[in-house]
């Protein structure tokens, strides 16, 4: 990575931090202009190459100086906006580049098929706004810069869901009541953000932690808490405040549910761990209470109660959908566990869901292009009709199960032992429990695609097909990456460690 | 160059690799069965060669995810006997399989031959393994592999049969299993099998080692301890060399395999007998013996009477282990190899009964030794074996259990085993008897069994009749296993 440092302009390498959010936002415009859905494509491919890139390049920085600071405009911190890039944030930007990147690759036949050709250079041109914003809400160090952020991903993520409308009315319900429920969400987040600058006058994520440190809370500040973390759990589809998910996933387009299933709710998370360890201190008595009482218990219901859900949607998108929401449950009990290895946990699960719902998404996405797939009768037989497909898909189910040999398995391991760490005997019976559920939801969807009788035109059965290959190589990284880092797990594990370590410091 | 350790990964690899030259061969079916055997006579070249080296007990680390926690192999001479009984078997299954599959004309035989292939790479696994983490990963592939074979017919039936399979034994591994190996990576840093019991050695205490012991008892839903029995009788619904490979070569035997393996080097004997649960558990294991022959009685259909005989058989292994005793779990150890031997005959000979005359029923097989001689002297020979008669290999493992039962003082458990030797002689003979003594109601089979699925049956037969007179290597072999030696010196 510091020969990918070496071989870009100086200039470049300095200004990594900015440019990583002012290429996607700069292009957006620019595609919107642009005459064809296939340039203004290649221009997002574009953006999302250069901002994995510069991922990278960060990383490379990160990992030797520890972290990098970067002053907008030349303004100093606390008065100026500062961008800060440390090792809690750098896997998230690492995730939403690569991510990015891989559904970009795969947006080109899906959306395609799914979108007017009108509309499709608009179409890009909200993808890549969203793509700005969250990248942004990642980088930045600054407590109302995430708000603005924020909301420029969610504004274009309504509209990103909505233009599902095209194929089927009920996706634009889905996007109002996600956006009625995200405004919500951000309105509360600014309120939080609003009374913690009027305790401590000052915007700086370091800053007001500073001035946290030195002052000590008053109720305002414990008031600012309790508004962020509504805010933000509403944004993170945190149980139960997700009640805007499912029918979003289930009826937008399905590039967009493949891409927000795997960045969108993980960067309100990371926002939500930014908050709770860097800006409010773990060790204060109100905070450490809401890991147990709040995180750790509303996440391990969440684990129970959304995956039995899953268990009876017919949709098998909606089931993914509460299955998400499940995962979120694991993380937040990763983050309530308020130790190091339930933090390292969380994060390193964070990386791996997004892994396998991207996969499965992608697959779904692959189904839906041959066939329309609306309910779980109609995956039956795919395995003999589109193997490709189907595989990949077979693979990260059982990831999401936790099988091992997949990446599911390595961080419900290491969540379970950061809960017997803490004595919380409860939590393993719930993430076993969880597990079990998640292999009925799962094993449902595998049965009608191994085991029945293949889709038949006229009595017979339709010839084995393969997507095409902008949806088979993004799908096969994302499914191979599932069983590539269970052998190979120290890379994903040091940089989740790097991140609890980067956060909770020694302890 | 021919490192043990090549060996050791070359025991996943030929099966694996055997899987995909069938796949690829799949419609030329004569090359795709010549894979199917070759990797057959690799694999057992293969093992022959670990059986040998096995007291060197190599290791071999395919991946380490967490601190403790890895993906690793290490040979030792039980696993090595296991692995041995498999792919012996799974070579003259092979054999068999190919006359049942082609006799009997059925479909979709290339997925048969590659989820063969994979789930003796899963048996594999679990006889190799050098820590429950990577038990547990083939105990799975075991499972999920032999789904599809279980419902090859497709039917309803098989789905109902196969749901029942998938459910049982996924459920009780994920709920049972799986949580006593996360709490025995807590209690002991690691999951490795380690000489005279990791637990053991870790000074855990008998009360936890008991719940423990439970966990596993119940999660080894292989090892059809009763009331978790329910999916064998269920998976009867699978073709005859399905059965024939799920109850004496992989499934079953793995799951008692491990039962043992877990009872040896995870608690270690001493512990075993030290628990408050061991107890109660061998009384359910003798339960299990007794009930299962029982219900064998009444059944009539061939097939599912033996399999209420090997939930019935399997139980030896269990209560063996609960026993605590070296010389009972030597007995365990050999009940793996003979009881393999003795029902992989007698399901073969089910299913050739089945491929010449279609009849399922024992009450049908009026005569039928007089148009098959060879076959039901294959059966006898297999039944007597396993009531437990000289000189065949069956008797050796009831001897050494009943030994250890009057050692520890058992005298009900020591009577369960005289009875079940009687049930076995109720429910196994008396389809020899009719089968020779009775008149036949065909004068002549319409159409003659393939020479394929009478000869590998009589093969296996005189095999039982050979183990009987191997018992002095075996039990040499196997002795440093089970410490303290003495004891079984003064029996032999």
């Amino acid at each position: 990575m510091d020969i990918l440092a070496h071989l870009l302009p100086a200039g470049i390498a300095a200004h990594a931090p900015v440019l990583l959010v002012v290429i996607p936002l700069i292009l957006a415009p620019i595609a919107a202009l642009m005459p064809s859905g296939r340039i203004a494509w290649a221009i997002s491919l574009l953006a999302a190459f250069l901002v994995a890139i510069l991922a990278l390049v960060l990383l490379g920085e990160v990992s030797q100086a520890g972290s990098v600071s970067y002053h907008l405009g030349g303004w100093a911190p606390p008065l100026g906006i500062e961008y800060r890039v440390d090792a809690l944030n750098v896997p998230i930007l690492l995730l939403v580049g690569f991510v990015g990147l891989l559904c970009t690759i795969y947006a080109l036949p899906s959306v395609a098929d799914e979108i007017e050709p009108g509309k499709q250079p608009m179409f890009y041109s909200a993808f890549l706004v969203c793509f700005t914003g969250l990248l942004g809400v990642t980088i930045t160090g600054d407590a109302f810069n995430v708000f603005v952020f924020l909301e420029v991903s969610s504004l274009s993520t309504y509209a990103l869901v909505a233009m599902g409308g095209g194929k089927d009315r009920r996706a634009l319900t889905a996007s109002y009541n996600y956006l009625i429920l995200g405004t919500i969400g951000a309105t509360f987040f600014v309120i939080g953000v609003g009374f913690l600058y009027m305790a401590t006058g000052t915007l700086n994520m370091v800053d007001i932690a500073r001035v946290l440190a030195e002052d000590g809370h008053s109720r305002v500040t414990e008031a600012a808490f309790a508004f962020i973390v509504v805010g933000l759990g509403l944004k993170a589809a945190m149980f139960p405040l997700h009640v805007w998910l499912p029918n979003a996933y289930a009826f937008a387009p399905n590039f967009v549910t493949a891409f927000l299933a795997s960045t969108a709710t993980k960067v309100a998370f990371y926002v939500l761990i930014r908050f709770l360890f860097s800006i409010f201190h773990p060790e204060v008595t109100f905070v450490a209470a809401s890991f147990t009482w709040i995180f750790a218990v509303l996440g391990t219901v969440g684990m129970i109660v959304a995956s039995a859900q899953a268990i009876f949607q017919t949709d098998p998108r909606r089931v993914l959908a509460y299955s998400s929401v499940a995962q979120v449950g694991y993380m937040m009990l990763g983050l309530g566990m308020g130790t190091k290895a339930g933090l390292s946990a969380g994060m390193l699960h964070l990386m791996n869901h997004a892994m396998m719902k991207g996969a499965l998404f992608m697959a779904l996405g692959a189904f839906a292009l041959k066939f329309g797939v609306r309910s779980i009768a109609s995956l039956n037989g795919l395995g003999r009709t589109m193997p490709v497909s189907a595989s990949a898909f077979t693979i990260s189910g059982l990831s999401l199960v936790g099988v091992p040999l997949t990446v599911g398995f390595t961080s419900k391991w290491y969540l379970i032992l950061a809960a017997l760490d803490r004595d919380w005997w409860w939590a393993v019976a719930a993430l076993i429990a969880s597990s079990l559920l998640a292999l009925v939801y799962v094993g449902r969807m595998l049965m009608a695609i191994w085991m029945e009788e293949p889709p038949s035109h006229q009595g017979k059965a339709i010839a084995a097909s393969t997507a095409p290959w902008a949806v088979v190589v993004p799908m096969s990284i994302l499914a191979l990456a599932n069983v590539y880092f269970f052998f190979n797990a120290d890379p994903l594990v040091h940089l989740a460690n790097a991140a609890a370590e980067a956060v909770m410091g020694g302890r | 160059m021919w490192t043990p350790e090549l060996a050791l990964a070359l025991a996943l690899a030929i099966p694996a690799l055997g899987g995909v030259m069938v796949a690829l061969l799949g419609n030329r079916p004569n090359w795709r069965e010549g894979a199917t055997l070759v990797s057959g006579v690799l694999l057992a070249l293969n093992i022959a060669y670990l059986v040998e080296i096995a007291p060197s007990q190599p290791t071999l680390i395919l991946a380490s995810i967490a601190p403790g926690l890895e993906l690793a192999f290490k040979l030792e001479p039980l696993g090595a006997l296991f692995a041995a009984v498999a792919s012996g078997l799974w070579l003259v299954n092979s054999l068999y399989s190919i006359g049942y599959m082609r006799g009997n004309n059925e479909k979709n035989q290339t997925r048969f031959y590659v989820c063969f292939c994979i789930a003796i790479a899963g048996a594999m696994g679990v006889a190799l393994s050098g820590n429950l983490l990577t038990m547990f990963v083939f105990y799975e592939v075991l499972t999920l592999s032999t789904y599809p074979l279980v419902t090859h017919k497709g039917d309803a039936a098989a789905r109902r049969g196969g749901r029942i399979y998938l459910t049982i034994l996924l459920g009780t591994s994920i709920g049972l299993l799986l949580p006593a190996i996360i709490a025995t990576q807590f209690l002991a840093g690691s999951t490795n099998f380690v000489a005279g019991g990791l637990l053991a050695l870790n000074d855990v205490t008998p009360m936890i080692a008991g719940i423990l012991l439970v966990m596993f008892a119940f999660g080894i839903g292989k090892a059809a301890l009763m009331p978790v029995h329910a999916w064998l009788p269920n998976a009867m619904v699978a073709p005859t060399p399905v059965s024939a490979f799920l109850h004496a070569v992989a499934v079953v035997k793995a799951g008692v395999f491990a039962m043992l393996k877990v009872g040896t080097y995870i608690f270690g004997p001493a512990l075993i007998a030290a628990t408050p649960t061991s107890q109660p558990l061998a009384w359910i294991a003798a339960g299990s013996i007794v009930l299962a022959s029982l219900i064998a009685l009444t059944k009539d259909n061939l097939k599912a009477r033996l399999a209420y005989s090997t939930i019935s058989q399997l139980s030896y292994v269990t209560l063996a282990v609960m026993l605590g005793s070296p010389l009972a779990m030597l007995g365990g150890a050999l009940q793996i190899v003979m009881h393999a031997w003795a029902k992989i005959t007698l399901f073969m000979s089910a299913g050739a009964i089945y491929t010449a005359t279609k009849k399922t029923n024992i009450s049908q097989m009026r005569g039928l030794g007089r148009h098959m001689p060879w076959l039901f002297g294959a059966y006898t020979v297999g039944a007597l074996s396993i009531i437990g008669l000289p000189p065949l290999a069956g008797m050796w493992p009831k001897l050494f259990l009943m030994q250890g039962t009057f050692e520890a003082g058992q005298v009900v458990l020591a009577t369960a085993l005289i009875a079940s030797s009687l049930l076995n002689i109720a429910y196994l003979l008396p389809l020899s008897a009719r089968a020779y003594f009775e008149p036949p109601e065909e004068a002549k089979l319409k159409k003659p069994a393939p020479m394929l699925v009478i000869l590998p049956p009589v093969i296996t037969a005189a095999g039982v009749i050979i183990l009987f007179f191997l018992i002095g290597p075996l039990r040499d072999y196997l002795l440093p296993v089970f410490e303290p030696v003495a004891i079984v010196e003064t029996v032999l």
